[in-house]
């Protein structure tokens, strides 16, 4: 039980979900919304918060995230990634399951379950699909979701054999565990690096083809249509995946997908210094697939953005690039990206950003009450933000432990000033 | 004649040069070729300068030819050979070049077998970089010394038809070749097994002619490229046997070509395979002084670099 | 800029007709006898000597050019580095009498460079060397054989011989200003 008590005064709540759009007043009460109307008279104890130019959203929401615990905390731990989220303005965020040893028992589960309750911050652990997530055998998705999984992703690799998919999603379907897939035929990918095309001729850097990730998609897609399962395309990055998701979406397949900031904002060219922080997987792709995620952000085909957040040291990146590990952090650069390159170039309006960050994500993960909107007597789970506050991305800066973000010396608009959540305020005004 | 004064710090591809830059590095090679003619095949320009020969891939003729440049121009030399493979992890380069700086090196001549590695280290550290070879990316010095090859047998490298043959796909020497080439005006044409030609690579003001007469009948220059059968895991063509059979260079082949075409090849050559032996031994073979002209071509890149380095430190 | 021409196209002419009668005279003859031209002034004026010795003497002795650049020690001192011209040597050096031509001897270390740049092809029997102008200044041990004219001139003047083979008429001027001799 949580003693918050504060009055956000005259801010501007955007919750698409229960249709609220315009400058009111938030009570919190022991954490939890009491009240959301105009004017509220001050409550003895509640701490006064001028939301006066800020906006209220219902909590972040992030489906893709890289905790790295267990096994990897030289690069984040459950305790820094989660303080790295807060900063960033999200409330909860799904675990990727690629820790070691993997996340592909209850037991490891539970560890995590076990250390994110000791933070304050929403941790949704999601479990393998196959063990060691080397597309072998199943993992034990019953035993995990009670333990605690909201969904189940090899995620860095794909499940490459179709028999086992199949299974996997019938099975993961008969759980309600949604299935996260990492598109991505890696035969086809071979050595390459980065996108295939002009500029990896350029570079002298071998590519990763648009069809790797096309032909896993129209895979995943046919057998998501034969079984009826669900499944959530994640980080997808081409033209074609985004054309394939919207005619499937079309003809009824129960498909979701994400994007991350740094596929609907940079392209390959961006390689052009061999910089390791422009490597990741799927690469950055063309100024066309770049296009066309965002029109795929704008007509629904995309449901949700997703940082992929992808901690890893210093000394790692430092490698070259082909030896470099891929991934890119993007916790506490995701919604300023977002607001920069979505809404302040009127792409989307703040409504269709919440529900890209945070109503979407809440009904694609089932997560009950108190996510993805802003509703009285749920727990306050909120984001706060100054959309117009220009900031620099600085290295520096980061409260994550590892400092890979492609943004760096980039100049963004838009930011999270303060996070509830779990009935705590972590307020950013300096 | 305008006057083009050396200005980078480094030499690490051809891509970003200009077309006045390379004609200047190619004018100074030639005024050192005579240096290697004389009694005392020796000139005091770089007493007191040490270059380090950093090769963290396997290199004999490009290695021994810097070597043996630096020590015409009276360079001190250290050389550092690691038989590092890509697989060996988590000890940064950086980390070791940052020693031999520390030891007060001039010029680092390095090889690497990731692409960009020269690139990243030269924007990080003041000492100059040649790239003897990165990767699939780019070997300068290489196609400097094919286009000095060139210029010396045809006269000229404005409208001379260039043809590569072979694995452009994993060449640097013929990616640095073409953005070398085509700067000056040459034309050039890409040829060997679908699966071994980048992508997009006309884009880049080259043609692809997959058919070996179609690409040789009217080329002044053949560049042929070494076929590297470790790369058969990704199944790129059948049989080294058909290969032969189908982009192989010889006798018979040539009868389409002109007259006077010249046939050239940076080697290691497998012999039989990309071109029989006797083309390889003919009289249209400059392979050998490919290798003479690549003393000269190294000769002026390490002369301009050592002149730019002192005007960044001033 | 003020300048003051110091010789006429006639004075260069006697000059050079007088100084190869002078290296005939103290060499008994053409015999043995080669030219070395620094470049690129000094390469013109060898040329000019071995014409004036062949219609003297009725044989055409042996002409090189020097490009000095590669023996300079001052190329880590100035900024991006100076071109380099070919150095045409097609003769044997050991046992030849050379005659080192430059333009203007100044501080002597051009002179310098020459010398040890013709030691690196042969031992020659000696080294003599013959100038149009001799401007003083010297910050090395070297005299000039042959000298066309002495012009005492003070650090901060420039001389400068003009030459026809580089499009000029001939003359010799000197400049007030930073001196480009070196």
């Amino acid at each position: 039980m949580t003693n918050l008590q504060l009055l956000i005064k005259k801010i501007h709540v955007v919750d698409p979900k229960n249709q609220m759009d315009g400058i009111l007043d938030v009570l919190i009460q022991k954490g939890k919304i009491t009240a959301i109307k105009k004017d509220i008279e001050p409550v003895e104890n509640a701490q006064v918060f001028d939301g006066s130019g800020k906006y209220l959203f219902p909590g972040l929401i992030d489906m893709h995230v890289h905790m790295r615990e267990p096994g990897f905390e030289q690069k984040e731990t459950i305790e820094t990634g989660s303080r790295a989220a807060l900063r960033g303005g999200f409330v909860a965020a799904v675990a990727m399951p690629n820790t070691n040893p993997p996340c592909d028992h209850q037991s490891v589960i539970d560890n995590i379950i076990r250390k994110a309750n000791e933070v304050p911050f929403y941790i949704f652990p999601a479990a393998t699909i196959t063990k060691e997530r080397a597309g072998k055998e199943l993992s034990e998705m019953s035993d995990m979701k009670k333990a605690g999984a909201c969904a189940v992703s090899d995620d860095g690799e794909w499940v490459a054999d179709s028999l086992l998919m199949r299974h996997a999603l019938e099975y993961a379907s008969m759980l309600d565990l949604l299935l996260i897939s990492h598109a991505e035929d890696r035969r086809l990918s071979g050595p390459g690096v980065m996108n295939e095309g002009l500029v990896s001729t350029k570079v002298g850097l071998r590519g990763i083809p648009s069809a790797s990730e096309e032909i896993a998609i129209a895979r995943d897609l046919i057998l998501a249509e034969y079984t009826g399962a669900r499944i959530h395309m994640t980080h997808i990055s081409t033209a074609g995946s985004v054309a394939m998701i919207r005619d499937a979406k079309a003809k009824g397949i129960k498909v979701t997908s994400d994007v991350t900031p740094h596929h609907f904002s940079l392209t390959d060219e961006a390689v052009d210094r061999y910089c390791t922080n422009f490597k990741m997987r799927p690469p950055l792709r063309t100024e066309k697939d770049r296009r066309a995620l965002i029109a795929g952000l704008v007509d629904g085909t995309v449901d949700a953005i997703a940082s992929d957040h992808a901690p890893h040291t210093d000394e790692e990146k430092m490698l070259e690039f082909q030896d470099a590990p891929d991934g890119v952090i993007g916790l506490e650069t995701s919604l300023g990206v977002a607001l920069t390159e979505l809404v302040h170039t009127k792409k989307m309006d703040l409504k269709m950003l919440v529900e890209k960050m945070s109503v979407r994500p809440a009904e694609i993960l089932k997560l009950s009450h108190g996510f993805g909107e802003i509703k009285t007597g749920a727990e306050a789970n909120l984001t706060c933000v100054d959309v117009d506050q220009e900031w620099v991305v600085n290295k520096n800066d980061f409260v994550s432990k590892s400092k890979n973000s492609c943004f760096v010396g980039k100049k963004l608009k838009g930011k999270a000033v303060a996070t509830i959540c779990r009935g705590k305020l972590w307020d950013f005004r300096s | 004649m305008t006057k083009t004064a050396w200005t980078r710090k480094d030499l690490v591809g051809l891509k970003d040069l200009s077309r006045e830059e390379i004609t200047l590095i190619l004018d100074t090679a030639k005024s050192l070729q005579e240096v290697s003619t004389r009694p005392v095949k020796k000139v005091p320009t770089l007493r007191g300068r040490t270059v380090a020969n950093m090769f963290f891939e396997p290199s004999t003729r490009t290695r021994i030819s810097f070597e043996l440049a630096e020590k015409r121009l009276s360079a001190d030399t250290i050389n550092f050979s690691a038989a590092t493979s890509s697989t060996v992890k988590g000890e940064s380069i950086k980390d070791t070049v940052r020693n031999i700086e520390s030891l007060k090196v001039d010029i680092i001549v390095m090889r690497h077998p990731a692409s960009g590695a020269p690139h990243r280290l030269a924007e990080r550290l003041d000492v100059s970089f040649i790239n003897a070879g990165d990767g699939i990316n780019e070997h300068p010095t290489q196609a400097l010394l094919d286009m000095f090859t060139i210029k010396e047998k045809k006269g000229t490298l404005e409208g001379v038809k260039v043809t590569f043959i072979g694995d452009i796909l994993h060449s640097r020497v013929a990616r640095s070749n073409i953005w070398g080439l085509t700067k000056m005006g040459a034309k050039v044409v890409v040829c060997g097994p679908k699966t071994l030609i980048p992508p997009k690579v006309e884009e880049l003001g080259v043609e692809v002619i997959y058919d070996l007469y179609d690409a040789i009948k009217d080329a002044d220059v053949i560049n042929l490229l070494r076929i590297q059968m470790e790369r058969q895991s990704e199944c790129f063509f059948p049989s080294i046997r058909e290969y032969a059979n189908t982009y192989q260079i010889n006798r018979k082949v040539l009868e389409v070509a002109k007259k006077d075409v010249v046939i050239m090849h940076p080697g290691p050559v497998n012999r039989g395979i990309e071109v029989s032996s006797d083309v390889m031994d003919g009289p249209s073979s400059v392979i050998l002084d490919q290798v003479t002209n690549g003393l000269a071509v190294r000769m002026a890149v390490l002369y301009l670099l050592s002149g730019a380095r002192k005007k960044i430190e001033g | 800029m003020p300048q003051k021409q110091i010789m006429s196209s006639e004075e260069i002419t006697r000059a050079i007709t007088r100084i190869a009668h002078e290296i005939l005279e103290k060499n008994k003859g053409a015999k043995a006898l080669a030219l070395i031209g620094i470049r690129t002034g000094g390469a013109f004026l060898a040329k000019r000597f071995q014409e004036k010795i062949k219609e003297i003497e009725g044989t055409e002795i042996e002409l090189g050019l020097l490009d000095i650049t590669l023996y300079r020690d001052d190329l880590t001192e100035i900024g991006a580095q100076p071109d380099i011209r070919e150095t045409e040597i097609d003769f044997g050096v050991s046992g030849k009498k050379i005659i080192l031509v430059d333009d203007v001897l100044f501080t002597g270390r051009t002179i310098r460079c020459a010398m040890d740049a013709i030691i690196d092809f042969g031992r020659p029997e000696f080294i003599q060397l013959a100038v149009l102008i001799d401007r003083g200044h010297r910050e090395l041990p070297i005299k000039a054989d042959y000298v066309g004219k002495n012009i005492p001139t003070s650090k901060q003047e420039d001389v400068v011989v003009n030459l026809k083979e580089c499009g000029e008429e001939d003359s010799v001027v000197v400049f007030e200003g930073e001196t480009k001799n070196d």
